[in-house]
C-alpha cells in the first residue's frame, strides 16, 4: 500500500481523508494493536488475551478473535496484510500447542513490517475476574515499574521492555488527574521468569503532600518465559527510532547556559560614537573653532558584551 | 502574684503551644490572669521538664512522616514521568524471593517502586482544571520507534522544477470572477462557472472551418483530449518520484504517420492476440520487427569455458567496483590537513601553555591571559 500511495488517486473526499490518515505523519498517533487469536488456543490464552484487552489502555484495538491459522515466527506475512489493513502496529497473538503450550507473542511493526517479535509463553495465569477486588475504570492509563536486573542487562530483555512500554503505555498525554493514577503494572524479571502483576494503588494519608501507596492486587498476573525473539537488527531498528528533522528542537544562537542553569546571551552590540559621549565639561577641554581635533576613531571591532539575564 | 514571674509563664506556655499540640486547649489557652500562683508553679514545672521531650517527639514525628513514603534503594531508579514509567536496577536477592511468599515479596517490591515513582510524579507541576488536581507531565524520554518512517517531501513535478528554475511565482486567483453577459460574480471553476463553454446554445462556424464539422463535438473532444493529457503528465510525474521507467503511450494519433509509427503499429497488432503473436503468419516480403524487446536467452549447460570464466569474472569485478577505491589525491590532502591541524594543536597548546604561566605569575588570574575576544557564553 505504501508503495502504491501516491498512484492510488482517491476518487472521493472521504477516500481522500482516509489514506491522508494513513498515510506517515510527523508527530504520530497513539499506536493502536491488534490482538490475534491462533489456530489452536486454551482456555487459558483465550482468558488472558481478553484480560490484557481490558488491562490495556490501547483505545484503538483490533480484535481479530477467529482463528487465524498462522505462525508468525516462521512467515510473517499474514501478519502484515493484516497490520495493513487494520493499520495497527502493534500485536498480540496467542496460541497454544504440544510443543509450546499457552504461548503468546508480543510484537511490533514498523512500516507494515515486522520489528519486534518476542515469544512469551505462560506458565501460571491468574485472571481478572478470579481476584475479587475492586477494579480500576478501563482505559485508565497505567504506571510502569519495571524491576530486576536483567532488563537492564540483557539484550532480548531490554527488547521486551521496550516492547512492553510500547504495548501498553496508552495514550501520550499533557497532564493526569493525580486521583487517577490508580493502576500499576509491574513486571520483575527474576531467574529466568518474567513476572508481571498488576495492582490498584491506593492513595493513603502520610501527613505529607505526597501519600502513601498501598497495592492491591486485581489481577490478571502472568509468569512468563521467554521462548523464541525475533529482534530487528541494529541498523533497522535504529532507522525505526529516526526522528524527523522537522521535530527536533532548532539550537537557538547566541543562547548557552551554564553549569548551575544560569542563562547567557551573547549581544553584539553596534559601534558607539564617542565623540558624542557626554562627559564633564571642562575649559581646556573645549573645541575651538577651526582646531582640528584629532578624534579617537580606530576602527573597534562590534564588542562582544556579556549579558546576564 | 509578681510579674517577673508571669513573664516566665508567658514564654513557656508559648513554648507549649509550640511543641504539644493536643495538650495545647488544656493548658495555653487559660487566661494567664485567671491562673493561681499554685497552680502556676506547677504549670511551669511541667512544662521546663517536657520541653526537650516535646522537641524529640515532634522530630520523631516528623522522621516518621517521611518515612512512611520514603524507600531506601541502593541504587536510585530510573524514571521517565511522561510515560510514567519507573525502571528498578536494583539486584533483587532470590533467597529473599525463595523465603518470603511469592506474592508478598513482588507485592512488597512493587510497592516501593510504586511508592518511588509516586513520589517522583508528586514533584511535577500541578494545576486545578475543574475540580481536579492534574499533574504536568514533561516529554516522554524513552525512545520507542516509530510506526511509519518519516513522512518524505513530495517530489516536484516536471512543472514545479521548471518553474523554480524560472521562478515563477504561484499566484493565488480569486474564487469569483465576473461574468460580463450574466452581469454578476460567479465562479472561476466548475459549477455554475463565468463564461461556461459548455453551456453555449450556438457556436459560430469559423470562416476557415470546414462547414459540415460539429464545433459542439470538437469542444468536447478537445476538453476530453486534455484530460487524457493531464492524466498522462501526472502518471509521468509519479513514475519520475518512484523511479520507474516513465510509461508509454504506446501510438499516439498523428496526422501523418512515419514508417517507423507504422512498422510498429504493424508489430503491436500483431502481437496482441491471446498467444502473443505466436501463430501470426507473415506476409511473402516482410521483414522481421525490430526493437520489439529482448528475449531471455540461456546459454547451453556445457559449453564455451573461456567465455563462462570471462562472464564470471566481469560480474567479479563489477562488485569489486561497489567498494570504495582509494584516491590517491583525496588520500594524500586528507593526510596533510591533518598534519596541519595537529601541528595547529600543538601550537596553540603550547601558547596556552605559556599564558597559563604568566597568568599564574600575575597572582592567580587565569582568565587575564590576553585573550579579549573569548566565548563569553562558556563558562
Amino acid at each position: 500500500m505504501t508503495q502504491l500511495d501516491g498512484i492510488v488517486k482517491p476518487k472521493t473526499k472521504r477516500s481522500k481523508r482516509f489514506l491522508d490518515n494513513r498515510a506517515p505523519k510527523l508527530i504520530e498517533d497513539v499506536k493502536t494493536a491488534m490482538i490475534m487469536k491462533g489456530g489452536n488456543t486454551s482456555q487459558t490464552i483465550t482468558q488472558a488475551l481478553k484480560d490484557i484487552v481490558t488491562v490495556c489502555s490501547v483505545f484503538n484495538l483490533y480484535l481479530l478473535f477467529r482463528k487465524n491459522i498462522t505462525r508468525p515466527f516462521e512467515d510473517s506475512t499474514s501478519l502484515e496484510f493484516f497490520s495493513k489493513k487494520t493499520d495497527c502496529s502493534l500485536f498480540l497473538f496467542g496460541s497454544h500447542n504440544k510443543k509450546r503450550p499457552n504461548n503468546v507473542i508480543f510484537g511490533r511493526m514498523f512500516d507494515f513490517h515486522v520489528l519486534d517479535m518476542i515469544e512469551l509463553g505462560i506458565e501460571k495465569f491468574v485472571s481478572l475476574s478470579d481476584i475479587k477486588a475492586s477494579k480500576c475504570p478501563e482505559g485508565t492509563k497505567p504506571m510502569l515499574v519495571f524491576a530486576g536486573e536483567a532488563f537492564d542487562t540483557d539484550n532480548e530483555h531490554k527488547r521486551l521492555k521496550s516492547l512492553l512500554i510500547d504495548f501498553f503505555r496508552g495514550p501520550t498525554v499533557s497532564a493526569v488527574r493525580l486521583a487517577g493514577l490508580e493502576h500499576v503494572l509491574h513486571f520483575t524479571a527474576l531467574e529466568g521468569k518474567i513476572y508481571m502483576r498488576s495492582y490498584r494503588s491506593l492513595l493513603k494519608k502520610s501527613g505529607c503532600r505526597t501519600p502513601r501507596i498501598e497495592l492491591e492486587e486485581i489481577g490478571p498476573s502472568f509468569d512468563l518465559v521467554l521462548r523464541r525473539t525475533h529482534l530487528a537488527s541494529d541498523d533497522l531498528y535504529k532507522l525505526a527510532h529516526r526522528q524527523p528533522k522537522a521535530l527536533k528542537a532548532k539550537k537557538k544562537k547566541n543562547i548557552s547556559h551554564n553549569v548551575f542553569g544560569t542563562k547567557f546571551g551573547r549581544v553584539h552590540m553596534q559601534k558607539q560614537d564617542l565623540s558624542k559621549l557626554q562627559t564633564r565639561k571642562m575649559k581646556g577641554l573645549r573645541k575651538r573653532k577651526g582646531g582640528v581635533v584629532a578624534e579617537d576613531q580606530d576602527g573597534q571591532a562590534p564588542k562582544v558584551a556579556k549579558v546576564e539575564s | 502574684m509578681k510579674w517577673n514571674n508571669v513573664a516566665i509563664v508567658w514564654l513557656q506556655v508559648e513554648l507549649l503551644h509550640v511543641y504539644c499540640d493536643p495538650e495545647a486547649d488544656e493548658c495555653v489557652f487559660l487566661p494567664l490572669w485567671h491562673v493561681g500562683s499554685r497552680r502556676l508553679t506547677a504549670l511551669t514545672n511541667m512544662a521546663a521538664c517536657s520541653v526537650e521531650e516535646l522537641l524529640a517527639k515532634a522530630e520523631q514525628e516528623e522522621a516518621e512522616k517521611l518515612k512512611s513514603i520514603s524507600v531506601h534503594k541502593e541504587l536510585d531508579l530510573e524514571f521517565d514521568v511522561g510515560n510514567l514509567l519507573a525502571c528498578d536496577k536494583n539486584r533483587i536477592e532470590v533467597r529473599d524471593f525463595r523465603e518470603q511468599k511469592k506474592e508478598d515479596f513482588l507485592r512488597s517490591l512493587a510497592r516501593d517502586n510504586t511508592q518511588l515513582l509516586i513520589n517522583e510524579i508528586w514533584k511535577q507541576p500541578t494545576e486545578r482544571v475543574e475540580e481536579a488536581i492534574v499533574v504536568k507531565l514533561p516529554e516522554s524520554a524513552t525512545p520507542l520507534p516509530r510506526e511509519k518512517p518519516p513522512p518524505k517531501p513530495k517530489p516536484p513535478t516536471k512543472w514545479e522544477e521548471f518553474a523554480k528554475l524560472k521562478g515563477i511565482q504561484k499566484k493565488k486567483k480569486t474564487n469569483l470572477v465576473w461574468d460580463e453577459t450574466a452581469k454578476e460574480w460567479k465562479r472561476r471553476w466548475g459549477y455554475k462557472r463565468a463564461k461556461d463553454d459548455t453551456k453555449e446554445w450556438l457556436i459560430e462556424v469559423p470562416e476557415t472551418a470546414d462547414p459540415n464539422e460539429d464545433q459542439f463535438a470538437k469542444r468536447v473532444k478537445a476538453k476530453k483530449e486534455r484530460v487524457a493529457k493531464n492524466e498522462f503528465n501526472r502518471l509521468k510525474n509519479i513514475a519520475r518520484a518512484q523511479k520507474i521507467k516513465v510509461p508509454g503511450v504506446g501510438l499516439t494519433p498523428v496526422a501523418q504517420q512515419s514508417k517507423d509509427d507504422l512498422s510498429k503499429a504493424v508489430s503491436v497488432a500483431k502481437t496482441s492476440t491471446a498467444s502473443a503473436g505466436r501463430f501470426q503468419d507473415r506476409l511473402p516480403k516482410e521483414k522481421p520487427p525490430k526493437n520489439t524487446g529482448k528475449r531471455r536467452k540461456f546459454e547451453p549447460l556445457i559449453g564455451n569455458f573461456g567465455t563462462e570464466k570471462q562472464k564470471q569474472l566481469e560480474l567479479l569485478k563489477l562488485m569489486d567496483s561497489k567498494k570504495p577505491r582509494l584516491d590517491i589525491t583525496k588520500a594524500v590532502n586528507k593526510q596533510m590537513r591533518e598534519e596541519d591541524r595537529e601541528e595547529a594543536a600543538a601550537k596553540y597548546k603550547k601558547g596556552a601553555g605559556k599564558k597559563g604561566r604568566k597568568g599564574s605569575k600575575a597572582g592567580g588570574n587565569k582568565a587575564g591571559g590576553g585573550k579579549k575576544r573569548g566565548k563569553p557564553g562558556k563558562h
